[in-house]
């Protein structure tokens, strides 16, 4: 108890030193504090050169360039199961595919599907979560009560039932995906509009006659922005991780195209006699989600004001 | 002067604490029961009383923020719940308000000239292109200086987030301002700036205040007549000359008698037993029966209702 | 005398700089009596109460001075040392009652457990005293109180129950840090009476901690004001709210609006506000504000002196120039 008081005086204090000028904007504060944080680095240094490999490789696709050493997709029987070496770095399958001309081909999909699912699962779980949060009373209980029920199911069990009702494809993986995650954000967002609608400015901005829309969007959310981007960072990983299950299952993508889950599922059989098919794919995904997770942590701490001062 | 320009008739407030399980409420809280009081135009009508009193909850209901669960509110003469959408929307610009915690009432992603061109846009006061000089305008008004305009909330002390807010509620040229213990968060040298402050505004755009207070001096200071709050009831109203002079329910007595004054003879106090009991079961007869140092009979039965005892001082209590 | 404070400084170092949110504080209390420290946010008044009781946190810490309690410097005990003088022979009630109890525990088991941490006696005898201090501090029906946990309690009633906890083991000095602030005016008069009641009872000294100058006036023997970090007056309350000379105690006390106060003219005002503390003026910290500013002040820092036991630090009082002053 006596903690708590001196860390408030501390902090009064700073804040004090603080106030009447600021000479650095928020942003700029806030990617200071980033920078410290080295694991936020290199996983902002991973993502980054994930995102390069993957433009660069769809748009060489796109006009026709083969920038990869080997076609992706090109099976030849007579090549299949080499060992990694200075020709095939990777390996190759049991198709005979290049296995690291397929990864940096799968980083495409992988990276194209996080970002989808998300921003589905975003826009719809934000939209939820508001309604919930702001009107209350039988409109929330519905909502949020529908989510619980979501929740209640393994997500990918959850996401199996939507394909089955979608149908097999990679589009179809990621709205499936996205579906899934609906209620972590719908529950994130209810819960930050109930703390925040209390606030004073809102009522504020109640007073001078706005109306609920504009409260929300104008008042509401850019407040709790930073808590959705950081879910929405973690959110990617997870959605890569996701696919990768779905593509182990067989019900992602589908053959020839190259996804890293799907790679995996495909090589299962072959983990004793050829390892290498299988530790690559599994090496991408892992570490693509970390880097998600560790940038996400970091951009938590960055956005959260209190830790920036410590 | 004593042109009436809002009037309040039978106000109540109930907020449901808990309800059984077909949604009837069990335990209900009567944050404001059954007030009734005019503010004339022009004056600055002080609202005091202790915390969990209602006093807040009052100031709420009248810029409609909170529905009142009965009672009427006239002002200039129409009643609220009579009018049509856009008589209640012209009614909400009249009357604004000013928030206590200058720290939470700034959306604090907005500079502090879009936080008071908003209500100008809002409301459609003016055409786009006078909304800035007006914005400038205001932050004049409230001491605030032009190249301020694009700086964000965080950047300012709390005595310039109060002015912030001042400007903001004085954007829409109101009638009536409810100021919601608009000083009690600032440090004593800059309490006095921000009274002096809206005693100038008051001169200057003819407004009228209904000032919500705890601090007894600094409602002394700024109203024409006060009333005095205890458990959502009003138990006293009066100029404030009078009231302060002759303070005659025993809770306002009470109440005076435990400011410390500062240069005078250590005075005899008053010491309340006991706690404000809970408004959610609050004691029967009159509410402050339970502390009270002149409770007889009729007390502990009768609810006492607000009597004119001499002319415009008004008590509730059995002793008159 | 109880305690002594000299040349107290305590800092803390912020990516931007240091601050010295206390600079360079003596003053001392004899047994029994109280002491006020008045002052606004970021004077450094609480800071001062939390060196004393050594809880200054990273990135703060005492930088310099002594705190001779009892002749024993505190600033020289390590954490473990200081343990058993807090709560025992120092203790210590905060500004929030509501945050200040553990919600989990009963009033009674954070009683006890206080009392049983610096004294040495059984678990019954310690549950007797519980309830014994309880009935000190005016608390009806002690022994069933005691069974309560804080929500159960009103804010006056907690405030009760720190007292309670802070006298459970009749310390010296009792550090009250805004004890009434977050309480209503009747509850507050209720706490000023009691404190006055406990001073009497254990012959305890009170450090008062407070903004608020009629509390000040009410309760304390002397006073203290401070200012950005620093003392700038010190007298005994009748002096000081009779004669005040600092320019900005003066200010102060023109700027409360009283309730005797009969005329509607506009309230004094001290104009501008307190500094941000890494960009103090130079010269004097409040010569930016003051209505008296003179050349001088923007230039050095006056020192803290003494005229017949009244002390300012302000050089409209310097001795070398009171010939002048009195002249004019």
């Amino acid at each position: 108890m006596a903690k708590d008081n001196s860390a408030n005086s501390a902090e009064n204090l700073m804040q004090a030193a603080e106030y009447v000028e600021k000479p650095e904007s928020q942003l700029k504060e806030m990617w200071e504090t980033l920078r410290q944080n080295k694991a936020a680095v290199v996983g902002l240094v991973i993502i980054a050169l994930l995102a390069l490999i993957a433009v660069t490789v769809w748009i060489s696709e796109l006009i026709g360039i083969q920038i990869l050493p080997y076609d992706p997709n090109y099976s030849d029987m007579t090549k299949s199961f080499i060992w990694p070496n200075a020709e095939h770095w990777f390996g190759t399958d049991q198709l005979g595919r290049d296995v690291f001309s397929r990864i940096i081909d799968g980083t495409k999909i992988s990276l194209f599907v996080g970002v989808t699912a998300v921003a589905i699962s975003l826009s719809i779980g934000v939209l939820l979560g508001s309604i919930a949060g702001y009107r209350g009373g039988k409109t929330d209980a519905f909502i949020m009560r529908t989510m619980d029920v979501m929740l209640a199911i393994p997500s990918i069990l959850l996401a199996i039932a939507f394909m089955a009702a979608l149908g097999k494809g990679l589009d179809k993986a990621v709205i499936a995906i996205g579906l899934v995650s609906i209620p972590e954000y719908a529950r994130i967002v209810r819960g930050s509009i109930l703390s925040v609608k209390e606030n004073d400015y809102v009522q504020a901005a109640r007073v001078i006659g706005n109306g609920d829309s504009r409260i929300i969007f104008k008042h509401i959310l850019p407040n709790i922005i930073s808590l959705i981007v950081v879910r929405a960072t973690l959110g990617i990983s997870s959605a890569v991780l996701d696919t990768a299950a779905l593509g182990f299952l067989g019900l992602g993508v589908q053959p020839p195209f190259a996804e890293w889950g799907d790679m995996l599922g495909r090589a299962r059989g072959f983990i004793f006699t050829a390892p290498y098919t299988l530790i690559f794919p599994g090496i991408a995904i892992t570490i693509t989600v970390l880097a998600f997770n560790l940038f996400g942590d970091g951009l938590r701490d960055a956005l959260d004001p209190k830790s920036r001062i410590k | 002067m004593n042109e009436v320009l809002m009037k309040v008739q039978d106000l109540s407030k109930y907020f449901t604490i808990d309800t059984d399980w077909r949604g009837k409420p069990v335990s209900v809280l009567k944050a404001v029961d059954e007030v009734s009081f005019a503010i004339n135009k022009g004056e600055a009508f002080g609202l005091v009383g202790e915390s969990g009193c209602g006093k807040t909850t009052l100031g709420k209901i009248l810029v409609n923020l909170y529905t009142p669960t009965s009672g009427k509110i006239f002002f200039e003469g129409k009643e609220l719940s009579a009018l049509n959408k856009k008589q209640r929307r012209s009614y909400c610009k009249d009357i604004q308000m000013i928030f206590q915690d200058p720290y939470a009432s700034l959306n604090p992603r907005m500079t502090i000239g879009d936080i008071i061109a908003e209500p100008i846009i809002i409301n459609k006061l003016l055409p786009m292109s006078e909304v800035e000089e007006r914005v400038i305008f205001l932050l004049n008004c409230v001491g605030l200086a032009r190249h301020q305009r694009n700086r964000f909330p965080h950047e300012f002390s709390g005595g310039q987030r109060q002015r912030v807010g001042i400007a903001r509620a004085l954007a829409v040229e109101p009638k009536l301002i409810v100021c919601d213990e608009p000083v009690s968060a600032l440090d004593v040298s800059i309490q006095a700036q921000v009274l002096n402050l809206l005693d100038d505004l008051k001169e200057e755009f003819k407004l009228t205040y209904l000032f919500i207070a705890h601090g007894l001096g600094v409602v002394k200071h700024i109203s024409d007549r006060v009333g005095v709050m205890y458990l959502g009831k009003l138990v006293e109203i009066a100029p404030k000359k009078e009231l302060y002079a002759n303070p005659l329910n025993p809770y306002t007595q009470a109440l005076l008698s435990a400011i410390p004054v500062i240069n005078s003879e250590k005075k005899e106090r008053i010491i309340l037993k006991g706690d404000v009991p809970s408004p959610i079961n609050p004691p029967a007869g009159c509410r402050f029966s339970s502390r009270c140092f002149k409770e007889f009979g009729p007390c502990k039965l009768n609810t006492p209702k607000l009597k004119e005892v001499s002319p415009d001082h008004w008590v509730a209590c059995h002793l008159f | 005398m109880l305690l002594e404070v000299k040349n107290l400084r305590t800092e803390f170092k912020l990516k931007r700089g240091t601050v010295r949110a206390v600079d360079d504080v003596s003053f001392t209390i004899d047994k029994g009596e109280i002491l006020a420290i008045v002052g606004e946010s970021g004077s450094g008044k609480s800071v001062t109460s939390l060196s004393l009781m050594g809880l200054i946190q990273k990135p703060g810490g005492v930088a310099g001075g002594e705190i001779l309690f009892k002749s024993q410097d505190l600033t020289k005990l390590s954490q473990k040392e200081l343990q058993q003088i807090r709560g025992n022979k120092i203790s210590m009630i905060f500004q929030e009652p509501m945050t200040s109890l553990n919600p989990v525990w009963r009033i009674k088991d954070q009683i006890m457990e206080n009392i049983m941490t610096h004294m040495k006696i059984s678990k019954k005898e310690a549950l007797a005293r519980t309830v014994e201090m309880l009935d000190t501090v005016g608390i009806p029906s002690p022994a069933e109180r005691a069974n309560d946990y804080p929500h159960q309690m009103s804010g006056g009633m907690r405030q009760r129950v720190m007292t309670a906890m802070a006298l459970s083991c009749e310390p010296d000095l009792l550090i009250a840090d805004e004890p009434t602030t977050a309480l209503d005016v009747t509850i507050q008069a209720q706490i000023l009476e009691l404190l006055y009641q406990m001073r009497e009872k254990f012959n305890m000294a009170v450090l008062l901690i407070t903004h608020d100058l009629g509390v000040v006036y009410e309760a304390a023997d002397r006073v203290i004001v401070m200012y950005c970090g620093k003392i700038v007056e010190e007298a005994d309350v009748k002096t000081l709210f009779e004669h005040p000379q600092h320019p900005y105690t003066v200010g102060l006390l023109q700027s409360i609006p009283q309730i005797d106060n009969e005329s509607d003219e506009h309230l004094y005002m001290i104009k501008g506000m307190v500094p941000n503390p890494l960009h103090m003026p130079p010269g004097c910290s409040f010569s930016d504000r003051c209505d008296r500013c003179m050349e001088r002040c923007t230039k050095e820092m006056p020192e803290l002196q003494e005229i017949n036991g009244h002390k300012v630090r302000c050089f409209l009082y310097d001795k070398a120039e009171e010939g002048e002053l009195s002249a004019k």
